[in-house]
């Protein structure tokens, strides 16, 4: 089951990157967002598999690691402030630039491939 | 205590006179003069006790543990240089008086003025090296202002840029070699550094240290090839020049060699590198002295050869020549100060400083005329005059000076041309301004100065006269108490007396007095063999480096950042693999000791779908909302395996999260484009997507290596104590809101902040509103859907109170004020969701901006509340109480932090969704359908 895990966050991490590594703002919000679920993913594994052993007092004898589930709770929620952030600057950039690529504007080389293609 | 008041005052005196710019010249100049001369005052109490060798220390520890102190030291050294810097610096301060024009803030430069005069003092009283350091730059960024006091004047703002380049330079070389040394002798306490000789010099980085020293030491004091930049700082008013280039800014380089001197000096590299840089700088200075037209300048080459001389004295390797190094200090500041004074002077009547023009000035200012040449004698060493002395202590020790070996006759044989050539620009000083004819179209006529503009001038003149004939009573006391800071020791014997019987030394003099007057007379042949040789314009060939060097990096800069997003993200994550990807194999084996669990059928079948969503996020990315919903397979999923692992507080927010994320990014897709165009080449896909899968291989090895490794966790502590110290049973959130309180605190307010940010950028956004989609088709035109809208409605209710729910119970089951809040949010979107903005707002009018601010103050009282009772910030208090109907309840103040949480989730999310909604509803007269 472990390596089942860590092949997940891998094939996380590899989309979340492929994604992030795009050209306009929109794939790049999607990308991030991937991988913050892997990086969440990565964190919770620090306190490694357990199942059924959910940190309430007195519902089990023995419990899961309540640390890393405290950390990546609140990571979460930033998580969300931070693409929600990213994704209205990409908004606003958009609006001002009038194109949504991540360097605010649209680089000459890729435009004249456009062009021949 | 008292030497803490010394540099504090003419801080404090900087900002008091900063604030004078109202009132009138006199009552600025006054007020400028309380705190220098309460710090002389001071100085002078404790002057007694230094003289007597006692050395004077106060510390005030700052970080112990990195050896950083506010460390003030008061031995003989310090004191000779204090008495010269707020001495001759209150003669400056009387002197700018009269001499700034009315055109001129004269607040503004006695605030530098007195900046400046702090820096100094710090330098002399600094014991520890950072400390000193610090000062140091603070002369360098002190003295930029006041050489380019006269802004408006191309020069003055290029000279003082080349100061503060090339003395910048040298701090940042002092820096380093300071650094290496405090790291020899494992302290920067500059007692410890003066007491560890053979430590330093034994060490294999001393040679090393030693010319970086001496690198910020030169640079400072103008040696040569450094000197170039002390001509044009000349472009600043000349009671700047008169403090800087006599007293102070130069001769911290000076202080810097002598303060260091009982722990470098003394070796064979020392001897050379500053033995020789002095001679080469004392031979040319005195040369380009004498060509020099403008009087400033030729002060300027003066002062860069007297600088010279001191430093040769300190190259020698005679413990005399320490101590005449010292003596010629005391001597230089005063005749060199009185001499700019006086310059100042006959450039403000006259109008000039072109030694061409100015002749026959004896006639129309003979009393600045007396007091000038007087000095110019002294700087050429004439007896009875204070500069004859050191003169003759230097020719002395040439003579015994072994430095170059069999070649060591040398020294005396160039000093003695250096002196010469010395007595020949004080006699152009003296002859071609006050005699020599009439004077040739000068812009004014001159008139003698005001009364108190001349009487620094005669203080300083009267010591040079003082000290040249009763120099034992004069300055024997404080020469000897100098001498012994910078030797460590005690003195050699020697006498300070003007007549010493004929010996060598004076025959030098006498050579070097008549060559002089010899050189004078022949000048005309010098100028026309000079002005033959080609110009080498020092500003120009700096200015050119400094251009070049700029557009070097610029180039180079512009190759690094090219302002393609997608280059810096790929350079960072080839930098992170080759950092995080290395010690994976220097690793024997990935798999560690701990067992395995096998893989049941629920787990493969989750796992399938979080890949199978994953991969379908990428190959769809192109149409971005097929490829959004597959991303929500993908969250959907995460939150599953949350709740499988025992994790359902995880679970619920990854739930929530993911249903604000969907929507957030839905309304963004009404603002972009609907689909990414095709623009990676092949080649490009194929190099991220080896990239991307590196690093996808290495963080999954990491996270089996890590997997399978038994778990040693802190967290047996919180399991223990979740119940008797904070008060609840589930022990995720009482991490939250107690034992990591602090954390969360600090997290609401980044989610609070966030917010903010999305408000703001929001904000005065270009109107932009699309009426159609990506593929054409218009935005649907029928009104919000009734269905929706009603079941909505009477859902709210509900929703809420699973929230309450959630939220009440958070400290024992799963749930809490992070939940709580996403919950809330998430029925309140529906709402606008199902009636839009402007239905919503009607009803519900509320402030998101202040719900967040009160979420967080509620937090952050709770938390000092703890204070009340003496207790750390954000300890937990609880209780049971029999409530009737309820029975025994728990109430603890955890839970009101909680609802800070709970508050500053619920305006966050909310004001950056509805700003969102808002938008799309004031750009478009109908609400936006999602």
């Amino acid at each position: 089951m472990e390596l089942l895990y860590a092949s997940c966050v891998g094939v996380l991490v590899t989309c979340g990157i492929f994604l992030l590594l795009k050209a306009r703002t929109f794939p790049v919000v999607l990308g991030l967002t991937m991988l913050s679920y892997a990086v969440n993913l990565f964190l919770f594994s620090a306190g490694r598999l357990t199942i059924n052993k959910a940190v309430v007092l007195g519902t089990s004898s023995d419990y899961a690691d309540p640390l890393p589930q405290a950390l990546v709770l609140t990571a979460i929620v930033i998580g969300f402030a931070m693409t929600a952030f990213v994704v209205i600057l990409a908004i606003r950039g958009r609006a001002d630039l009038g194109n949504d690529h991540v360097d605010g504007h649209i680089p000459e080389l890729s435009a004249n491939k456009k062009e021949q293609s | 205590m008292t030497l803490l008041w010394i540099p504090l005052l003419s801080l404090i005196g900087s900002v008091i006179s900063s604030c004078t710019a109202k009132l009138s010249r006199n009552a600025t100049a006054t007020l400028t003069l309380i705190a220098p001369l309460i710090a002389l005052a001071i100085t002078a109490y404790h002057a007694p006790a230094v003289l007597a060798g006692e050395t004077l220390r106060y510390t005030v520890t700052w970080v112990p543990a990195i050896g950083l102190d506010l460390s003030f030291r008061l031995d003989g050294l310090s004191l000779l240089f204090m008495f010269m810097i707020l001495g001759i610096g209150t003669l400056v301060i009387l002197y700018a008086r009269f001499y700034v024009s009315a055109q001129d803030s004269i607040a503004k430069l006695y605030s530098y003025l007195m900046l400046f005069m702090t820096a100094m003092l710090g330098i002399v009283m600094s014991n520890n090296v950072i400390q000193l350091w610090l000062f140091w730059e603070l002369t360098s960024i002190s003295s930029f202002l006041l050489i380019s006091f006269w802004w408006h004047k191309s020069e003055a703002r290029r000279g003082a840029k080349m100061a503060l380049t090339v003395t910048g330079a040298g701090g940042l070389a002092l820096l380093a070699g300071l650094m290496i040394i405090a790291n020899i002798v494992g302290s920067y306490d500059l007692d410890t550094i003066l007491a560890s000789k053979e430590l330093i010099q034994s060490d294999a980085l001393y040679e090393v240290a030693l010319v970086l020293v001496l690198l910020g030491a030169f640079t400072k004091s103008a040696q040569f090839p450094f000197h170039f930049w002390l001509p044009h700082a000349m472009a600043a008013p000349t009671p700047v020049s008169a403090y800087l280039h006599s007293a102070t800014m130069v001769k911290a380089g000076i202080f810097l060699l002598a303060r260091f001197y009982p722990a470098l000096a003394g070796t064979d590299i020392w001897f050379i590198l500053v033995g020789l840089t002095g001679l080469a700088t004392l031979l040319f200075g005195a040369y380009v002295a004498l060509f020099k037209h403008d009087l400033k300048g030729l002060l300027a080459y003066s002062t860069i050869s007297h600088l010279g001389l001191i430093t040769l004295l300190l190259g020698l390797d005679t413990d005399l020549a320490a101590v005449a190094a010292i003596f010629h200090i005391i001597n230089h500041a005063t005749f060199k100060a009185s001499l700019f004074m006086a310059t100042g002077i006959i450039d403000h009547e006259t109008g000039t400083r072109d030694m061409r023009k100015l002749n026959g000035m004896w006639r129309y200012l003979p009393y600045t005329a007396t007091l000038a040449m007087v000095a110019a004698a002294a700087m050429a060493g004439v007896p009875l005059l204070n500069g004859f002395l050191s003169k003759e202590m230097f020719f002395t020790e040439t003579l015994s000076s072994e430095v170059l070996g069999s070649m060591s006759w040398l020294i005396p044989v160039l000093a003695t041309i250096a002196g010469a050539l010395s007595v020949a620009y004080s006699a152009r000083f003296i002859h071609d301004v006050f005699f020599n004819g009439d004077p040739i179209d000068l812009p004014r006529t001159p008139h003698e100065a005001p009364r108190f503009m001349r009487v620094p001038i005669e203080v300083l003149v009267v010591l040079c006269i003082l000290v040249g004939i009763f120099p034992h009573f004069v300055v024997n006391g404080i020469l000897s108490a100098a001498s012994m800071a910078v030797l460590g020791k005690d003195l050699p014997e020697y006498h300070l007396s003007i007549w010493h019987g004929f010996n060598l030394p004076l025959l030098m003099s006498a050579i070097a007095v008549v060559g002089g007057v010899f050189i004078y007379m022949n000048r005309k042949y010098l100028f026309k063999f000079q002005a033959s040789l080609p110009p080498l314009n020092a500003k120009k060939l700096f200015e050119r480096v400094v251009y070049r060097l700029v557009q070097w990096s610029q180039v180079n800069i512009s190759n690094i950042e090219n302002g393609s997003l997608q280059r810096y993200i790929v350079v960072l994550l080839v930098v992170v693999l080759l950092c995080a990807g290395w010690p994976l194999f220097e690793m024997q084996k990935l798999a560690g000791s701990a067992p395995l669990a096998p893989i049941d059928i629920h787990n493969a079948i989750g796992a399938g779908l979080l890949i199978i969503g994953a991969i379908a996020t990428v190959i769809w990315h192109r149409s971005r909302m097929v490829s959004l919903l597959m991303l929500s397979i993908v969250g959907l999923m995460v939150s599953v395996a949350f709740t499988r692992f025992s994790a359902p507080d995880l679970a619920l927010t990854q739930l929530t999260v993911e249903v604000a994320t969907v929507i957030l990014l839905m309304l963004a897709l009404y603002f972009l484009p609907q689909h990414t165009p095709k623009e990676s080449s092949s080649l490009r896909v194929l190099r991220d997507l080896s990239i991307a899968s590196t690093v996808g291989v290495v963080v999954a090895s990491i996270c089996y290596a890590l997997l399978t490794r038994p778990l040693e966790s802190i967290s047996e502590f919180f399991i223990a104590n979740a119940k008797t110290g904070g008060g609840g049973t589930n022990v995720v959130n009482v991490i939250l809101v107690d034992f990591r309180g602090f954390d969360t605190l600090g997290e609401i307010t980044v989610l609070g902040i966030a917010a903010l940010g999305i408000y703001k950028v929001l904000s005065n956004i270009p109107i932009f509103s699309p009426t159609k989609d990506g593929e054409g088709r218009e935005w649907a035109k029928d009104k919000h859907p009734v269905l929706l809208a009603s079941i909505s409605q009477s859902l709210l209710p509900l929703a809420l109170l699973v929230s309450a729910y959630i939220f009440l119970r958070g400290h024992n089951l799963p749930g809490g004020g992070f939940i709580a809040g996403l919950v809330t949010s998430i029925a309140f979107i529906l709402q606008y969701m199902a009636h839009g903005t402007t239905w919503i707002n009607e009803r519900f009018d509320v402030n998101y901006r202040k719900i967040i601010a009160s979420g967080i103050g509620i937090a952050l009282f709770t938390g000092m509340g703890s204070w009340l009772f003496d207790r750390p910030f954000l300890t937990t208090w609880f209780d049971y109480f029999a409530i009737p109907l309820i029975g025994k309840t728990e109430l603890a103040s955890a839970i009101v932090f909680d609802l800070g949480v709970y508050l500053t989730v619920v305006g966050a999310t909310l004001m950056i969704l509805a700003s969102l909604g808002n938008m799309s509803g004031t750009t478009v007269s109908k609400e936006v359908k999602i």
